[in-house]
């Protein structure tokens, strides 16, 4: 089961670390009022996880993608997590004063340095709350790729219940391991805030 | 593939209502106990709002799958032995909960202590203050939050489907394990639940307005 938590670490660290880089470009796209924005948006967060998740998993291979489970999985946690990222980023860069994105032009800064040096780090300094907030959802979401047979912190679970013949313990166990990884996450974001 | 799709609509013209109970009944009930226990974290002294606020924080912060797996397999266990759906709705309910009673604690807490003073100055008991300046002053703040969260649960409700709760999810999968017509049945199924949701947040916006209107008026 030791093992089985640090799948889930690196699975959703390697989700959210996917939906942040994606979730940049969604933002800037979604503020230039992009259509195909607004419509990932929109489906990523309108139809649950693990519709997400059986769609890649069992639908993709009839398409011709046959991907191996873990990259489905690992894939769609990270597409997911990017429409909600998008979303917290878009509300980040509407907070940035429009004087210092002027003044980074005038110094000479390109469009792309602007928006990764200036833009990008007090968007996600005035975000931090709600970043912190969507990692943790995706850590609990990361659960649900149990379902596609992927050896993490729930499957381990299910494992060790149905070989004890004890499901009270094993999944109160596992349920307490993701309440310590949660609550670590927001002692750590509380600590930075301070 | 024809017959696939035809199989699915069947299907979830079969899981739609089950899926539509479970998530208006959960939202009634969690709404419900959520605000009972956001306003006992409120109002109630520590000894009893800090046991709420740990058991709130126990379930925000574990996986809704992980809470059905611990009631519907090992309720049995402790003497709780429930059937799917009735399982189902009950951990969603409590799954609910949690998330409404922050809502409300924060509409509590996002109004200013002096509107209240002022009530009970002009000789209002602490109850009538609460019910008649507090209450409407909150609701149209939580409002959106509300909307949020009924989107959120109707999403968890496809996780029933893992512990065979015959909604829409569990439906559909079965026609797809059963014609390995997986493609299309599962594009049905992404399709209904997209709608669903547009339909659930355009419908808040219109009683978002409407709430507006009434309270300006």
């Amino acid at each position: 089961m030791m093992a089985a938590s640090w799948a889930t670490i690196w699975i959703s660290a390697l989700g959210i670390a996917i939906g942040f880089s994606l979730g940049v470009p969604i933002a800037v796209a979604s503020l230039r009022g992009r259509t195909w924005a607004a419509v990932y948006i929109s489906f990523f967060r309108g139809v649950p996880m693990l519709v997400q998740l059986l769609l890649a998993y069992y639908a993709l291979p009839f398409i011709g993608i046959d991907l191996p489970a873990i990259v489905a999985a690992v894939g769609t946690v990270g597409l997911c997590c990017a429409a909600y990222m998008g979303e917290i980023l878009r509300g980040g860069f509407a907070l940035v004063p429009k004087g210092g994105v002027e003044a980074a032009r005038l110094l000479g800064l390109s469009p792309r340095q602007i928006l990764l040096r200036i833009q990008l780090p007090i968007a996600v300094q005035a975000m931090r709350p709600a970043i912190i907030n969507e990692a943790i959802l995706i850590v609990k979401a990361s659960s649900l790729i149990s379902v596609v047979g992927i050896l993490e912190l729930t499957r381990s679970a299910q494992a060790l219940a149905s070989s004890t013949f004890e499901p009270l313990p094993s999944y109160a166990l596992c349920g307490a391991i993701y309440l310590i990884i949660n609550v670590s996450l927001s002692l750590l974001a509380r600590g930075r805030l301070a | 593939m024809m017959q696939a799709l035809q199989d699915s609509l069947v299907a979830t013209a079969q899981g739609l209502p089950v899926t539509l109970f479970i998530w208006t009944a959960s939202v009634a009930l969690g709404m419900a106990g959520g605000f009972v226990v956001g306003a006992l974290r409120f109002f109630s002294p520590w000894p009893l709002a800090l046991p709420l606020s740990m058991a709130v924080e126990a379930v925000r912060g574990t996986p809704f799958l992980v809470q059905c797996f611990l009631l519907y397999f090992g309720g049995p266990f402790i003497g709780i032995d429930l059937a799917p759906l009735t399982a189902g709705l009950l951990a969603l309910s409590v799954y609910g909960a949690a998330y409404f009673s922050e809502v409300f604690r924060a509409g509590f807490m996002a109004v200013p202590p002096g509107q209240l003073e002022v009530a009970r100055m002009l000789g209002l008991s602490r109850f009538q203050a609460v019910l008649r300046i507090m209450l409407p002053v909150m609701a149209l703040g939580v409002l959106p939050s509300l909307a949020n969260l009924c989107v959120i649960l109707i999403k968890e409700t496809a996780v029933l489907s893992i512990i065979t709760v015959p909604e829409l999810t569990f439906r559909v999968q079965g026609v797809g394990t059963a014609t390995f017509a997986f493609a299309e049945t599962m594009l049905v199924l992404a399709l209904v639940y997209w709608a669903l949701a547009e339909l659930t947040a355009w419908g808040a916006r219109a009683a978002e307005r409407r709430i507006e209107r009434a309270l300006a008026a």
